[in-house]
């Protein structure tokens, strides 16, 4: 029997025993119902009328002019219900696990996007829900805590390790592990052993295919650029995944640099992650000559991940797209810049995605188009941004 | 190099588990001799690592302690070698993928012949990325452990029919650690075993006290326990070693009564 799930090399599904048959049920169970007139009825209805799709593209004019070069258009995710994309992937595989006669749900979160995603469609979906989350990371969110409290789930800090997303993960993994006839692990990114990274994407992939739609509509043709932060690179995989057919479309990933790649504070995994297997997957990790995963850091708890998808991993292996480092100053400046000047604040995940525009717009002529994919909005960020720049607020 | 099945010639096998390098490569020698004295019929050596997805908290924190003392893969490596002339179980790596693939799947075998290991168990590859493996351990006549789990049910044929030196199975849900009651059928998980292959079975995960040890052993072909002993270890620090060899005696006189 050979490997599933694979892409390129990357991939497979590097799991204990004990979960094989939890992870070959979702795989059969995704199978039967991804293409499910009754299953995308139901899923279309709650991304339209509950998600609130299709997401803006909107044509950022002032920014455009300030830069002066490409003419630059926003996915706005960020107006989605619960703020990010993370509810177009919840949304799918919560109704998947309903489907599947699971009365429960588990998650990880780091930053507590994906956990407040997951706890709010549990609440639609009458699905009990426990989400488990890096102590650490529980004391910088803490309102994300309570926010997920409030819509019904416990929240679980971990304890072990660095106390943030890999740790929340592992922990995920071994909750599963204990019990899994009830209970599915909605897991967050297009990450983790098959079927998790196809799932993932296949539930994003309506970012890119809107982006399409929506920029034949206005401009009858497709962008030159599109991009995209990456953490374990969820709103990435959704926005570049219809584009990658269309060899003409470059396809940019901006990966956390932290206090600058050449620093031990980064979470650049393709910049400077080398190949491995760990958490279900073979792709690219920050770790030592020893394996051992290396702490990771960024000002964006939603990048601060020491893995990418495997998907990822294969189109930077073949050059189909092309990984850029971000640091925090420039994410930051992003952050501030986007919000004067189009009114819109961006999550500082996605200020990573804008600082690269800012780069590269005025590099290109009026004729070209970039697309950057605003995967949430940065409420959230305002007090930890605040903090970064000398003023102490705390929420 | 020892193979593992002589742990299970005409007896039940008492199977010990500790972690590499807790809380020093010093004590990691010192324990390898003195389990093999104590009664010890195959011993399991874990290789730490950062992210532990299959252990519970007791071993987490042993992973945790090993690394923060110092111990690499090639250390530990080293310190089994030191000591190997005098040992004559067979010494079985438990590792997670990440560490031999990164050490370089060829490097590794072959630092474990010429350190006298007999195999590796690695609970993060399933049966279905075996090959990622089973070539270059066949290549340097490394025995590649299979698990089962209480969830195998008919995945149980296909892996034991493949299955080298013995066969661990894990006898319940969730990750190690000591548990109350082992609620599996293991006799029934043994029993489909025997359908395919007549290849020694272990149980391991949950396993601490003699009469647990017993009960296993009866129900299989031998009984591993790693988190008791880890505790014991986490307890007694670098002076584990008495402490550890009498809770082995008892354990290995309660294996051999079944």
């Amino acid at each position: 029997m050979s490997s599933k799930g694979r892409f390129g090399k990357y991939g497979g599904q590097f799991v204990p025993e004990t979960l094989m048959n939890a992870v070959s049920e979702l795989e059969e169970a995704y199978e039967k119902y991804k293409n499910d007139p009754e299953f995308n009825r139901e899923l279309k209805d709650l991304l339209e009328n509950y998600a609130g799709r299709p997401s803006l593209l909107y044509e950022a004019k002032k920014m455009s002019r300030d830069l002066g070069g490409a003419k630059i258009y926003l996915k706005r995710e960020d107006l989605n219900h619960t703020g990010s994309h993370k509810i177009n992937n919840v949304l799918g595989q919560v109704l998947l696990a309903k489907k599947m006669g699971k009365t429960r749900v588990i998650a990880e979160t780091g930053a507590g996007q994906h956990g407040v995603a997951t706890a709010t469609a549990a609440a639609l979906m009458d699905m009990e829900c426990e989400v488990f989350m890096g102590e650490e990371d529980t004391k910088r969110q803490a309102l994300n805590v309570y926010r997920m409290e409030l819509l019904g789930a416990k929240v679980h800090p971990v304890t072990i390790g660095t106390m943030t997303l890999k740790d929340a993960v592992n922990e995920t993994m071994r909750e599963w592990a204990g019990r899994m006839d009830d209970t599915l692990y909605v897991l967050g990114s297009v990450m983790g052993p098959h079927p998790f990274p196809t799932i993932v994407r296949d539930f994003q992939k309506i970012i890119g295919r809107e982006i399409k739609e929506q920029l034949m509509e206005r401009e009858g043709k497709l962008p030159d650029a599109v991009i995209a932060c990456v953490g374990g690179g969820s709103n990435s995989m959704g926005a570049f995944y219809e584009f990658i057919p269309d060899k003409e479309v470059r396809l940019i990933g901006c990966e956390a640099a932290g206090l600058g790649i050449d620093t031990e504070k980064h979470a650049a995994t393709i910049a400077r992650g080398t190949e491995g297997i760990f958490h279900g997957m073979k792709s690219l990790f920050c770790q030592n000559e020893d394996g051992q995963i290396a702490p990771v850091y960024s000002i964006s708890a939603g990048l601060d991940y020491p893995g990418i998808g495997p998907e990822h991993a294969m189109l930077a292996a073949e050059g189909r797209a092309q990984y850029v480092p971000v640091t925090d100053e420039e994410a930051v400046q992003a952050f501030e810049y986007l919000s004067r000047i189009e009114g819109i604040i961006p999550a500082v995940e996605s200020a990573h995605a804008v600082a690269y525009a800012m780069k590269l717009a005025p590099a290109m002529n009026k004729e070209q188009i970039i697309v950057v994919n605003i995967s949430g909005r940065g409420d959230k960020d305002v007090a930890a941004i605040a903090r970064y720049r000398g003023v102490q607020i705390y929420d | 190099m020892i193979k593992m099945k002589e742990a299970f010639e005409n007896k039940k096998a008492f199977i010990p588990f500790i972690t590499g390098g807790d809380p020093s490569l010093d004590v990691t020698k010192k324990l390898l001799i003195a389990l093999q004295e104590a009664g010890a019929d195959l011993i399991e050596v874990g290789i730490p690592f950062s992210d532990p997805i299959a252990e519970g908290p007791v071993i987490q924190e042993a992973d945790v302690r090993a690394l923060a003392g110092g111990c690499t893969t090639d250390k530990l490596f080293d310190a089994i070698a030191e000591v190997q002339d005098q040992l004559h179980v067979p010494i079985v790596f438990m590792t997670y993928m990440n560490a031999v693939y990164t050490y370089g799947k060829e490097r590794f075998m072959k630092r474990c012949v010429e350190c006298g290991l007999s195999g590796i168990i690695v609970p993060d590859m399933p049966y279905e990325e075996k090959e990622e493996l089973s070539g270059v351990c066949h290549k340097y006549g490394v025995e590649l452990v299979s698990l089962i789990a209480p969830t195998s049910h008919d995945r149980i044929k296909r892996i034991a029919e493949e299955a080298e030196g013995f066969l661990y199975c894990v006898s319940s849900l969730g990750v190690t650690g000591v548990r109350k009651d082992i609620t599996t059928n293991i006799k029934e998980m043994i029993d489909q075993v025997r359908e395919t292959t007549d290849i020694p079975c272990a149980v391991g995960f949950g396993i601490a006290t003699p009469k647990q040890a017993r009960e296993m052993a009866e129900a299989a072909d031998g009984a591993i326990v790693g988190s008791a002993i880890v505790k014991m270890i986490a307890e007694y620090g670098e002076d584990c070693v008495p402490y550890v060899a009498d809770y082995v005696r008892e354990m290995k006189a309660a294996v051999a009564s079944a």
